[in-house]
């Protein structure tokens, strides 16, 4: 059973680099091991908290979207327990929410095509430079 | 609109009233029939009295079509949290029922990955 998800995690502000680096290669590294994958890792920087964390201010923020069954997040949350400079994490799942939203679009997209059309055989002549208009 | 419904229904009646009873009985009927509970009953106080009027709340959501509410767009999501953190009822902002639920949960997931507040300003 493959679903997507979506983790968020914060690691402590005072963090080498290298050292996230390496984190997050380890987890990556995880996420393979558990026959799943990883569609992108996202370093969205350091940043305010909203609160403080384990007397921290301020965290850097890392967004990892995974591809993979339950257990894959269940290994991924327990070492992200034990791994000290992650501060919190969040993992949410996300499929069923694309799924949602990819079906509005095509709704809308069709609507569009029909609002679209009935101006269209109207002007059969110059179909090309009626739709320049309609796009825009 | 109102007004004007609501004018002619008393001067059609009033011509009749020396014929039927002249109670309170029947007032109340008319507050409650032309002009809906918000005007109190006699006639020339109500023109010169609540002149302002609410305009309809509409949702956020279905108005400019914004169709995922995700955890991530604290931006979005804080404007509608109070500045002491909670979420604003819908009573007050005019968000639909269904928008409201995915709302209240996406600022929930924000709330517990620190991007919002549980109570207070962001500090």
């Amino acid at each position: 059973m493959n679903r997507t998800y979506e983790l968020m995690f914060i690691v402590r502000p005072d963090m080498a680099d290298e050292d996230l680096e390496k984190l997050i290669s380890n987890l990556e590294a995880t996420v393979t091991s558990a026959a799943g994958s990883i569609k992108s890792v996202d370093r969205m920087g350091k940043r305010r908290l909203a609160y403080m964390v384990r007397k921290f201010r301020e965290g850097v923020y890392i967004l990892m979207t995974i591809e993979g069954a339950g257990t894959v997040i269940h290994e991924l949350e327990r070492r992200l327990r034990v791994t000290e400079p992650v501060i919190k994490f969040l993992t949410v799942r996300i499929d069923e929410e694309q799924k949602r939203l990819e079906k509005i679009k095509k709704l809308r997209d069709a609507k569009k095509k029909v609002s679209a059309q009935p101006a269209a055989p109207a002007e059969e002549a110059a179909p090309p430079a009626e739709e320049t208009p309609a796009t825009a | 609109m109102t007004e004007e419904t609501k004018a002619p229904a008393p001067s059609g009646d009033r011509p009749s009233r020396p014929f039927g009873e002249r109670s309170g009985g029947d007032r109340p009927r008319f507050g409650g029939g032309g002009g809906g509970g918000r005007s109190g009953p006699g006639g020339p106080p109500r023109e010169g009295g609540r002149k302002f009027f609410r305009r309809k709340k509409v949702c956020k959501f279905c108005t400019e079509k914004i169709a995922d509410i995700n955890y991530k767009d604290y931006r979005l999501l804080g404007q509608f949290v109070a500045e002491s953190g909670k979420i604003v009822p819908r009573r007050l902002t005019g968000v639909c029922s269904p928008h409201q639920h995915r709302l209240a949960s996406a600022i929930k997931q924000a709330r517990n990955i620190a991007l919002l507040p549980f109570a207070g300003r962001a500090s």
